[in-house]
């Protein structure tokens, strides 16, 4: 028996992101060397490799649920305010968690804290699929409205303020340097890793990721195909919402408390991530691993701008270019298919 | 300039393509054609799916690059490198899909691209645009009117008045009557004659030969990119032209049913959608093949998406093998499924298969779970499943995991097919089952039905070609405006009754 290629998945088009990876990192040590060559030693040092990669986490596990979300058709702008929604809900619920005097937090109340932030992204990620599949209204609109909505909740349930927590565990998962030394990578990466290989075999190995492909392909197709749509739908953005929910967690452990005004804009980010990793805004195409790589390819973006003293400014110039970039690239192989 | 061009054969084509070939990659789309269009003639461009009719026109249009081959102009030697080079030539495309935009008026739509602006002020140009229509015999076109408010058939004719006001000395028309009914039908012909008279040329494809012997001067055949025939249309037969394209004695177009039928399985009643239809029913029985025939606004569609709980249902109950009826307005999709109902939409591109998705992939959508255990794809099984039926079914493809897109209707329409076989319900609901596929394909499907049928299943057969209805089924309705005629066997109808039924809503001329 032949081996049939999976759908959206071709070796050539997984490759792809990878290529572009060494490509911008070659690009970066050659501009660095260049130009600030004092830069040079550190930009290629394993500490900075690790920075990198630890960076990644937040974007990288949002990306995972947006390549869900961005293969079926649809498009998640609240993806932002979900990951500050649900860093302050885990913020608060460590909170509630706290314990004696100085206060700590045991390993239930981490668990508990968790599940919660999941929890909140999976409400929202349902209202996102529910209200979009009900009142039918395009997922872009009624995630531009989640995004207002989240954002407000956060900045309200965290009375316009960090939530500070007393120290525990959950806030060395993004450490660069974990404890112990033989993990190489902060928890979060680990985590990271795991998740990928989660969303990659579903999106291959099963009914949901056929479905998801489906649905991104021609709904009326999946429809007629006796595919559960509506269901599904919601399904697919309540699950993107779980994710962002950990990338919350991730968030929180980051900066070691509940930050309603975090990742504003992570969104765009996230999207390009995705984009860049061979998923189409018209649907029906997406790879989780292709994703990965393109949040890596984000995150080199800025640590390589900053050490070429880049300011800040021009970073967001610059991966505004790269976003206008990737979608332009996407359309132009939609068009070509087409034809 | 060619004016008062009588439709005789002239001594020199206005445009004549020599030995055009074209690959991609490995498969060699075009290997050889040669064509002649002379000026105020009906050239008919006859072919099966996939003989490489669309990559000639996709070279004409400037679209494809020959590798080989030349096209000549009057004379002159012509190269199309792009789509505004061909335009500039003269030639204009009429596509399946028409290109207008809705919201603007009729003669903004005609003059698009060529607006006289003076002091940077649009300048009217209704005179050009009158003329255009008056030339097609259309003057009841409004040239203020906004093109949304048209028929499809009103649009075509704008399109090719743009053609006309456009210079255009070659028209070409894909499948342009594949929306129309018999009326719109007519009078398109009528534009096409007009185009003909005024001495332009017009390349008119049609899987339709009927049409073909009633508007063309002459033809030419294509089969596996190469032109195999040519010749004037009223030195040949019908059955002439279908040998040339599938190059072998075509015996017998439609197998006749010879099983016996069994008891009913489905009887619908009273089916009412929003508008269409209107009190609706019928009974199946096993091994039934029924045809419902209808012009396009009959509600034959309607009535089967209605079924299948696709549009929204006002009323109607279905009974299957005799359980307690269903309400239809709570069906959906997945029900349907369920029940052993099965539907092959007439829309391929938008619906019936996921253009993008492999072959394999769209063959066992529809049930997953044959293929699947605990939600977990079995891959394996899956590819084997879809091998088979590629191979049962004669899929012409490289692999089953190529994208559907990249296929030929015929082979499209197969993929479509056995996607219902694999589901294997017990009830099929064919729409339109060989709209847009070549005659070959054809045949197969007419067998295909029929065996499914043999093997007990019941399907309802839509169509708006009457001769496959009266070729493949037992049992004939008629559908009117939303309602039906009585469904009687398929021998005790005469083509004439059908087509009265169809036009009037009445059978007898005379009666009621």
């Amino acid at each position: 028996m032949t081996k049939l290629p999976l759908p959206g998945s071709n070796w050539k088009s997984l490759l792809l992101p990878f290529i572009g990876l060494v490509f911008v990192f070659g690009l970066f040590t050659a501009l660095i060397a260049a130009f600030e060559p004092d830069n040079l030693g550190s930009f290629l040092s394993s500490r900075n490799a690790k920075t990198i990669i630890t960076q990644t986490v937040i974007v990288g596990i949002g990306a995972l649920g947006m390549t869900m979300v961005i293969t079926s058709g649809g498009i998640d702008l609240s993806a932002g305010s979900q990951i500050a929604l649900a860093s302050v809900v885990c913020a608060m619920t460590l909170n509630a968690f706290a314990d004696g005097d100085p206060a700590t937090i045991g390993t239930f109340g981490m668990i508990v804290a968790t599940l919660a932030a999941m929890a909140t992204g999976a409400v929202t990620g349902a209202f996102n699929g529910g209200v979009s599949c009900f009142l039918k209204i395009p997922p872009f609109i009624v995630t531009l409205g989640t995004m207002m909505i989240a954002r407000g909740a956060a900045e309200g349930i965290a009375k316009q303020s960090q939530v500070r927590t007393p120290s525990n565990t959950l806030q060395t998962f993004m450490e660069r340097n974990p404890d112990p030394e033989w993990m190489i990578f902060a928890p979060g990466v680990w985590i990271t890793i795991v998740l990928l290989v989660i969303v990659a075999v579903t999106m291959r190995y099963t009914v949901l990721g056929r479905y998801i492909y489906a649905l991104g392909s021609n709904e009326s197709t999946a429809r007629l195909c006796g595919v559960p749509v509506t269901r599904y739908r919601i399904l697919i953005y309540t699950l993107c919402g779980t994710l962002l929910g950990i990338s919350g967690v991730m968030s929180y452990a980051f900066l070691s408390s509940g930050d309603p005004t975090t990742a504003v804009a992570k969104e765009l980010d996230i999207i390009a991530a995705v984009v860049i990793g061979g998923g189409s805004l018209s649907g029906g195409q997406g790879s989780p691993i292709g994703s990965i790589a393109g949040a890596l390819i984000m995150t080199l973006l800025v640590s390589g701008c900053s050490m070429l003293n880049v300011p800040d400014y021009s970073q967001k110039i610059i991966i505004g270019f790269i976003i206008i970039g990737a979608v332009a690239v996407d359309t132009w192989k939609t068009r070509r298919q087409a034809s | 300039m060619v004016e008062g061009v009588a439709t005789l054969p002239q001594p020199r084509p206005l445009l004549r393509l020599k030995a055009i070939a074209k690959a991609f990659g490995p498969v060699k789309a075009l290997r050889g054609v040669s064509l002649d269009v002379f000026p105020g003639q009906v050239h008919a461009l006859i072919g099966e799916n996939g003989a490489g009719k669309s990559t000639l026109m996709k070279v004409l249009s400037g679209a494809h690059d020959p590798d080989v081959g030349t096209v000549e102009l009057d004379g002159q030697p012509l190269v199309l490198a792009n789509p505004s080079s061909a335009r500039q030539a003269g030639i204009a495309m009429i596509y399946q899909e028409l290109t207008l935009a809705p919201h603007l008026t009729v003669e903004e739509n005609i003059t698009l691209g060529l607006e006289r602006s003076r002091f940077g002020l649009v300048q009217s140009q209704s005179g050009k645009v009158a003329e255009a229509l008056d030339l097609l015999g259309r003057e009841d076109i409004a040239p203020g009117q906004k093109v949304q408010s048209l028929t499809i058939a009103r649009q075509q004719v704008v399109e090719i008045a743009r053609a006309i006001v456009s210079d255009a000395r070659i028209v070409i028309m894909d499948e342009p009557t594949s929306s129309l009914s018999e009326e719109d039908k007519q009078a398109l012909f009528r534009v096409i004659r007009n185009l003909r008279e005024k001495g332009m040329a017009v390349i008119y494809i049609s899987h339709f030969l009927d049409e073909i012997d009633e508007i063309a001067d002459r033809y030419t055949v294509l089969r596996d990119g190469e032109s195999v025939g040519e010749g004037m249309v009223a030195e040949s037969t019908i059955e002439s032209l279908v040998e040339q394209m599938i190059g072998r004695k075509l015996k017998d177009m439609y197998p006749r049913p010879s099983h016996e039928l069994g008891k009913v399985v489905a009887t619908a009643r009273d089916i009412g959608g929003r508008p269409l239809p209107q009190g609706v029913g019928f009974e199946l029985r096993e091994g039934e093949i029924l045809g419902v025939f209808g012009l396009v606004g009959a509600g034959r569609t309607e009535l089967a998406r209605c079924l299948f709980g696709l549009d929204e249902v006002q009323a109607g109950t279905l009974e299957l093998r005799g359980d307690a009826p269903l309400n239809l307005s709570d069906i959906h999709p997945v029900q349907a499924l369920r029940c052993s109902l099965d539907y092959l939409s007439e829309n391929r591109k938008d619906e019936g298969l996921a253009q993008n998705l492999s072959i394999r992939d769209n063959i066992t959508l529809s049930a997953i779970r044959k293929t699947s255990r605990c939600g977990f794809l079995k891959l394996r099984e899956e590819d084997g499943t879809a091998a088979k039926w590629v191979d049962k079914l004669g899929v012409r493809c490289s692999s089953a995991g190529q994208p559907v897109r990249a296929l030929s209707g015929g082979n499209q329409q197969k993929v479509a097919i056995a996607r219902m076989l694999h589901h294997d319900s017990q009830i099929l609901i064919m729409d339109e089952p060989t709209r847009g596929i070549d005659v070959g394909s054809k045949h197969e499907i007419y067998e295909l039905i029929h065996d499914l049928a043999a093997q007990g299943k019941s399907i309802l057969v839509i169509s708006s070609y009457l001769p496959e209805l009266t070729g493949i089924c037992h049992t004939l309705a008629v559908m009117h405006r939303g309602a039906r005629s009585e469904v009687r066997a398929v021998d005790t109808w005469s083509d004439r009754e059908v087509i009265r039924f169809a036009t009037t809503g009445k059978t007898t001329g005379s009666a009621a």
